[in-house]
């Protein structure tokens, strides 16, 4: 069985079996990206719900469990309306816009010393260039909705974003400058030794202005003047009904695992265990070993954390008006982040241990 | 010529399927990019004419249509209803059927208060506080339940007094599918006694309550950044554009219905009236806030008032009140008159009268002219809510889109009462 499966893939052409080696990658990173974004919004429906002193949802399945599936039956099912003055080709492709970088931002992360679909060199420009796409997607999903609560949140949402991502793209400078490198994993690695080592130490300010940017950036609250529920209703994707909905939905949520993921891979040292520096016999013991050794699971424990950090502001906060927003972003973030710059220069310099000598 | 692009403002029509609009408002916005320049309130999509409605039913009749005005406040709309057909009658309701009045009163303020202070919170985005204090409402409405039969639409004041005492027993939750016994057990536990032992249970706990809202809101700094400086309304403004209630104390004016023209047994209460000072949205939030920890307070008072005085709780007249069931059995006497109250009602004397309680949203007012047949000729009714909405585009102009979700919350506005 194995021999002729084996055969045939050496009938292949090399080019081929590259590429069909990288779709495999790609799907057995998205199908559990997908999987990931489903079950994330039954969690925040849970963790919220407990917030609030009720239950959440507990009706589909044991304790609510295949609720994200009904959602997702739900949602396919729907119709797609497309409302009569809104511009056919830009109105479907906006889901596109938005969920496309948010999916594509996925092969630079890595998962491991060794899993990562592609270990390029400039990954962090990488990172910064297609997280700042997806606010195509929102604005021409607003524009081209031909509403006017969708036109100003396409609006709000612009200017947002692109505030933000000036805060988020100097916070990322100062780890470019700690690592000495865009490369991801090299940043991770730049990190090794033990939790005081991680970045979110000399970096701090940064660590806090790139959360708090990437609450905003993926138009989560107390930033969510884009949807802004009680002022433009739905924001910019006011007029989608259906699978349309679900993809701009899809791509919200797959872009909070993003920056979570970022956050914790930039500034709490990604894949790295926090127990490093313990005596070594102790990760030479069979199944603890490799539990407490550096590993994925560690990646995604501080994902998690950040995730639900993002569901504890959405349950804790009010929602920031849009003018006091961009007034945090401008007059707060980014002069703090430019401060820090100059600090960290001076502490390179100077060859601080731990982290830069 | 030159020819100039037409810059021209964006009319945005905010309403009324919308999330933020209280029910049915109609608002058409002019704007300047994201700043109002003008806020046309449109009101009328909930009328229902309760005032023509009332001038062809007998008076008893149309209790349950005040209930429906503002229908978050639903017992003190009755009893500026039933106060001003008392004085045509030239009644006085029994001492203790005025407490239960009170008692209620204050209940139906807490219960407003709380659906103002979640929906004005859900609206500046804070979704917590909203489910908190429907968790306080979900007991407030017990008690309504427990004395009326219904949750919200409770038809329990009657000219004379209120329709029957209360209960001994606090109904109680049933073991189900999704409750098991011990759960019950859990919720059941201030539900043993009296309405009344529940009552004051929930005056213990409740401050704590309200410490937990202030403690999600009074301090953020985001709640703040929404609600300070936001619809500012100076004390003399605020006075010639009629508001009343919780609107114009936040003004800064000591003005109350309980305190300046004393009904029901409010004269011998002891709590205070909250005032504001800068009359901004932040203001009217502290004062609704201190309102209900006051409304605490008197609700305390009456229940101990309410153990001590056992007694009737409606006038002895046959005319008024019917029989009891009883009587009826073996009294033909008793039963003619059940027949003609509730077929014919009574008639009240000729007269106008204008009868106004303070409402939780303000000034609430029945005007009354009979013509002394068994109905009104005339019945009008003062809604606080009309004034306040009369006053938006003033309060909003110059803000933002977000900053006129937050003011229709400061403003309470409920459109039964508005459109009625």
């Amino acid at each position: 069985m194995f021999e002729t499966l084996h055969g045939i893939w050496q009938v292949f052409p090399e080019g081929l079996r590259l590429v069909i080696i990288i779709l495999l990658k790609i799907v057995a990173i998205l199908v559990p990206l997908m999987l990931c974004v489903a079950y994330l919004t039954f969690a925040e429906r849970k963790i919220i719900g407990y917030i609030q002193a009720r239950i959440g949802p507990n009706r589909v399945g044991p304790r609510g469990w295949l609720q994200p599936i009904a959602d997702v039956c739900k949602l396919l099912l729907k119709e797609i309306t497309i409302p009569s003055g809104a511009n056919r080709f830009l109105f479907l492709l906006a889901p596109i816009l938005a969920i496309a970088p948010a999916f594509a931002a996925w092969a630079v992360i890595p998962f491991d010393d060794v899993k990562v679909l592609s270990n390029i060199n400039a990954g962090l420009l990488y990172i910064l260039a297609l997280t700042s796409l997806g606010i195509y997607g929102v604005i021409i999903a607003g524009w081209a909705s031909n509403s006017k609560y969708a036109f100003l949140g396409s609006m709000r949402s612009a200017a947002q974003i692109v505030s933000y991502e000036i805060a988020m793209g100097f916070a990322l400078v100062g780890v470019l400058m700690a690592a000495r490198s865009l490369n991801l994993q090299d940043i991770v690695l730049a990190q090794q030794g033990n939790v005081l080592h991680w970045f979110w130490l000399p970096l701090l300010p940064l660590f806090v202005v790139y959360f708090v940017s990437g609450v905003a950036e993926t138009n989560r609250a107390p930033f969510d003047v884009a949807e802004g529920e009680s002022e433009i209703v739905a924001g910019f994707h006011v007029e989608y009904a259906g699978m349309t909905f679900a993809i701009f939905f899809l791509a919200e949520y797959a872009n909070m695992i993003l920056i979570s993921i970022l956050a914790s891979v930039f500034f709490l040292g990604g894949w790295l265990s926090p127990l490093e520096g313990l005596p070594a016999s102790l990760f030479e013991v069979p199944i603890m070993g490799t539990l407490l050794g550096p590993g994925m699971h560690w990646l995604f424990l501080k994902t998690s954390i950040f995730l639900f950090l993002f569901i504890w502001l959405r349950a804790t906060f009010p929602r920031y008006r849009y003018d006091q927003i961009m007034r945090l972003g401008w007059k707060v973030f980014i002069p703090i982040t430019i401060l820090w710059l100059v600090v960290i220069g001076v502490l390179i310099m100077a060859a601080v241990p731990p982290w830069f000598n | 010529m030159l020819c100039m692009p037409e810059i021209r403002n964006m009319t945005l029509n905010f309403g009324p399927q919308h999330p933020a609009a209280h029910g049915v408002l109609r608002l058409v916005l002019e704007m300047d990019g994201e700043v109002i320049e003008r806020a046309d309130p449109h009101i009328g999509l909930l009328h229902r004419a309760t005032e023509k409605l009332a001038e062809s039913k007998p008076y008893n009749q149309s209790i349950g249509y005040m209930d429906r005005l503002d229908y978050v406040s639903m017992m003190c709309n009755e009893h500026a209803y039933v106060i001003a057909i008392e004085r045509l009658l030239g009644i006085e309701p029994p001492m203790r059927a005025q407490y239960i009045r009170t008692l209620f009163d204050e209940i139906t303020r807490i219960l407003n208060h709380l659906m103002w202070l979640g929906s004005h919170a859900l609206d500046i985005g804070a979704m917590t506080v909203f489910l908190y204090a429907f968790r306080e409402r979900e007991d407030l409405l017990d008690c309504y339940e427990a004395v009326s039969g219904t949750r919200m639409h409770a038809t329990y004041y009657r000219p004379g007094g209120v329709y029957r005492d209360l209960p001994g027993v606090m109904p109680q939750y049933q073991a189900s599918k999704w409750h098991n016994e011990k759960e019950v057990k859990r919720l059941n536990r201030n539900r043993q006694g009296s309405l009344l032992d529940f009552i004051e249970d929930f005056t213990e706990r409740f401050p704590k309550c309200v410490d937990d809202y202030e403690a999600l809101l009074t301090d953020n700094r985001i709640w703040k950044q929404r609600t300070v400086g936001i619809g500012v309304v100076p004390r003399d403004r605020a006075l010639q554009l009629g508001f009343s209630g919780p609107m114009l104390r936040g003004s800064g004016v000591a003005w109350d219905l309980r305190k300046k023209q004393p009904y029901a047994v409010y004269d011998q209460l002891d709590f205070d009236i909250p005032v504001g000072k800068h009359g901004d949205c932040y203001d009217r939030y502290l004062v609704r806030i201190e309102e209900m920890r006051q409304s605490n307070r008197i609700i305390k008072q009456c229940v101990g008032w309410l153990r001590g005085h056992p007694g009737p709780v409606v006038v002895d007249d046959r005319k008024l009140i019917p029989p009891r069931r009883v009587e009826m059995k073996e009294d033909m006497e008793a039963l003619i008159y059940h027949f003609k109250l509730f077929t014919e009602g009574y008639c009240v004397p000729e007269g106008e009268v204008y009868a106004a309680v303070e409402h939780p949203k303000g000034e609430f007012g029945i005007y009354l002219i009979s013509d002394g047949a068994n109905k009104p000729y005339r019945l009008k009714i003062r809604a606080a809510g009309f004034a306040h909405l009369s006053a938006l585009n003033e309060m909003v102009k110059g803000h933002m889109l977000a900053d006129v979700v937050a003011i229709i919350g400061t403003q309470d506005i409920v459109f039964g009462e508005i459109d009625r």
